[in-house]
């Protein structure tokens, strides 16, 4: 991976954390847009999987993720012949810069001057939009989430409702400000004329830029899901299409597609089902009426390639992009999806993101979770999330000798004065006389301890050392 | 070397250990075996959960409830299919309180803005439906091209209730959709919809406001 594409967000800084947190822990729109939206959506899930062997559903969901990744080079192979047999070109890309500059290719021998996009977080890595209206490409957000984050000239803080920091009366503002609608808190008119605009931009765009959600090998098809029609628009009505995927979206076949999307719609939303899947295996042919004439897929690798030479840190490669870790996660509910300044928030982010921008970029995203095991419960292909934060926290000082660092960035947490004392008390456990003298003389002098302990006392207080140590209750017992 | 062998290379040479394929039971999608009525009832039920709207007819009632459905939404005009025989049996039927028929019988690319401003409802077969999840399947061809259901405000479907599937997971088998894909193969599950603004349903965004189903019994 190439070190010029660690993309986070254009002018965030990612280490600035903590700031940004501690401003949307106090900002009471933001806590209460995220906390009505994440409630409805974790309630949906529950809703969504009653009647349903939840685990075993689970394991499978998991295991076709496993065999995909166990054969990742051979399917990618397969998939490539397939695609090209069908009439689909296919272009590999090392980093989102690549990427970005094989869609601007594909535009400029077309002489295409608009692109239309479908929602995907793959073109979000990439900063496809910057990219392409530097090189005087306009290119135009369709979902209606990502076209109200698109004219506000952010970035989404979810990665399945893009818009879901801003309330009905914000966006009203918004839309009125930027395309001269009324003011209106009516959902269905801001709806109708986002409609109404967009599909002027559907009939005149020159390409479509779409996601994949799964591509299947065995037969060469591209699976899209999605509520809303625009991704349908986008792979239907410009004369190009041009479909950007991670590496790692690829499944064996359409079957294993079955079970996906049984899990992904109903973990993202509680949806049984979206109102479309949409299922691409070629361009027009002979006698079709529409559809486009070209259909490009751009295969991205930026940093999966990385993360799949480590037999740990490879499950982060299981992600079908649900956003139920989100949506489940106490901090990201708190703090919201922007605080993270990352492309993916919330859990699958803290994972995800280290790798894409280097451990020292992204060095506070592990730390940024209590821990408290949400995300790896409800994770429809069971990845361990809190493992790897864990693993990610040891990759962040540099690891031990039993857990060497291999994450780019690793040991920018570590400090010298923090590793000696932890070998202090490694040796210190490790040396039962030296052990009983320390606790000893601790408890002795306990009240000399200091009542405030940095920012964990702020809300919590001390816990007092005991009087006498347990090596010396337990003497006293005679035992 | 090629982006592609670099990527390829890469992964081909990992340093972890040696991968292996874990068994796939597919059986936890299993549905039980309901009969017919069952599976209209549960089509039916669903698919009204997300705004869709079905209509029970017969082979000999169904262009009549097509009408009714038409004449209540005041539609001006309806596509149909030229070969099909849903298109042909509607052709024939000759009434006289359908509104103008039309065909999509040209490239889009020469009369695309009559089909995104002047269509008001279109009507398509389907290859089926879904019970559990109350989604219809349309394989788009020549006949019945892509854009016809997504373009026009109504979108009517014709489903033999003989062909409504438990699940996906059994059509896609039933079909043996693995032994070829055409160009385009959808799932519909109610009308175009979005929840983007505060969670709020709106439907019609992009495809079309309704979903109509009749479905043939």
């Amino acid at each position: 991976m190439s070190e010029t594409t660690a993309h986070a967000h254009p002018h965030v800084d990612v280490k600035e954390f903590h700031p940004r947190a501690h401003a949307a822990i106090h900002n009471p729109k933001i806590r209460q847009n995220f906390r009505k939206a994440m409630d409805g959506l974790m309630a949906k899930r529950t809703a969504a999987f009653e009647g349903w062997d939840l685990e075993t559903l689970r394991d499978l969901g998991a295991n076709i993720r496993l065999k995909a990744l166990s054969n990742l080079p051979d399917l990618l192979e397969q998939l490539e012949q397939k695609l090209t047999e069908n009439g689909i070109k296919v272009h590999w890309a090392v980093d989102g810069d690549e990427a970005c500059r094989i869609v601007r290719d594909i535009c400029v021998a077309r002489d295409a001057k608009s692109v239309i996009k479908g929602k995907s977080m793959v073109s979000e890595e990439m900063e496809l939009n910057h990219y392409l209206q530097d090189h005087g490409i306009e290119a135009l957000e369709s979902d209606l989430g990502e076209y109200i984050v698109q004219l506000a000239d952010e970035t989404p803080s979810h990665i399945i409702m893009p818009a879901i920091h801003k309330n009905t009366g914000e966006i009203s503002e918004l839309m009125h400000e930027k395309t001269g609608t009324d003011l209106s808190n009516d959902v269905e008119y801001l709806t109708a004329s986002a409609r109404q605009q967009l599909r002027e931009k559907f009939m005149n765009a020159d390409v479509g830029v779409s996601g994949v959600n799964f591509a299947v090998a065995e037969t060469g098809t591209l699976c899209l899901v999605e509520n809303e029609g625009n991704g349908r628009m986008t792979t239907t009505v410009p004369k190009c299409h041009i479909a950007v995927t991670g590496i790692e979206k690829v499944v064996p076949s359409l079957e294993d597609v079955s079970a996906l999307l049984a899990l992904l719609t109903r973990s993202a939303t509680g949806q049984h089902i979206t109102t479309y899947f949409n299922m691409i295996s070629s361009p027009r042919k002979g006698e079709e009426l529409d559809g486009p004439e070209e259909v490009h897929v751009v295969l991205v690798d930026n940093g999966r390639s990385s993360i799949y030479q480590d037999d740990e840190l490879l499950d982060t490669l299981r992600c079908i992009r649900c956003g139920a870790c989100m949506n489940h996660c106490p901090v990201y509910t708190r703090v919201g999806g922007h605080t993270y300044g990352t492309t993916y928030p919330g859990p699958i982010g803290k994972i995800l993101m280290p790798h894409l921008i280097g451990l020292d970029e992204g060095r506070h995203l592990p730390t940024a979770s209590s821990l408290c095991g949400a995300c790896g419960e409800v994770c429809p292909v069971k990845i361990p999330i809190p493992d790897l934060l864990v693993r990610l926290r040891q990759e962040s000082v540099d690891g031990d000798r039993l857990h060497p660092a291999k994450v780019r960035g690793h040991g920018a947490k570590r400090s010298t004065g923090e590793a000696m004392i932890w070998k202090g008390w490694a040796w210190m456990h490790a040396s039962p006389g030296i052990y009983r003298l320390g606790t000893g003389v601790a408890a002795k002098f306990r009240a000399l301890q200091p009542s405030k302990a940095g920012a964990w006392t702020d809300f919590r207080t001390v816990p007092k050392l005991a009087p006498k140590t347990l090596h010396q209750r337990m003497k006293e017992r005679g035992q | 070397m090629s982006s592609r062998n670099i990527i390829l290379q890469r992964l081909r040479n990992r340093t972890g250990g040696e991968l292996t394929a874990p068994e796939c039971d597919f059986s936890v999608l299993k549905r039980p075996d309901w009969s017919t009525a069952e599976r209209i009832e549960l089509f039916e039920k669903m698919i009204e959960s997300v705004h869709g709207e079905v209509h029970h007819c017969t082979s000999d009632t169904w262009i009549e409830r097509l009408a009714e459905v038409l004449n209540t939404r005041g539609a001006r005009n309806l596509m149909i299919p030229k070969e099909h025989p849903i298109g042909q049996a509607i052709k024939a039927s000759e009434r006289t309180d359908l509104p103008e028929l039309l065909l999509y019988d040209e490239p889009i690319e020469s009369w695309q803005p009559y089909l995104f401003n002047e269509v008001d409802a279109s009507i398509t077969s389907t290859r089926g439906g879904i019970a559990e999840t109350g989604s219809l399947i349309l394989w788009p061809t020549p006949d019945e091209p892509r854009l016809m259901s997504l373009v026009p405000p109504v979108h009517i479907a014709v489903l033999n209730a003989s062909e409504i599937y438990t699940t996906f997971h059994e059509a896609m088998i039933s079909q043996n959709w693995a032994s070829g894909m055409p160009t385009n193969a959808l799932l519909i599950s109610g009308p175009s919809k979005t929840a983007d603004i505060e969670q709020t349903l709106a439907y019609g965004v992009h495809g079309p406001k309704e979903l109509i189903v009749l479905v043939i019994e």
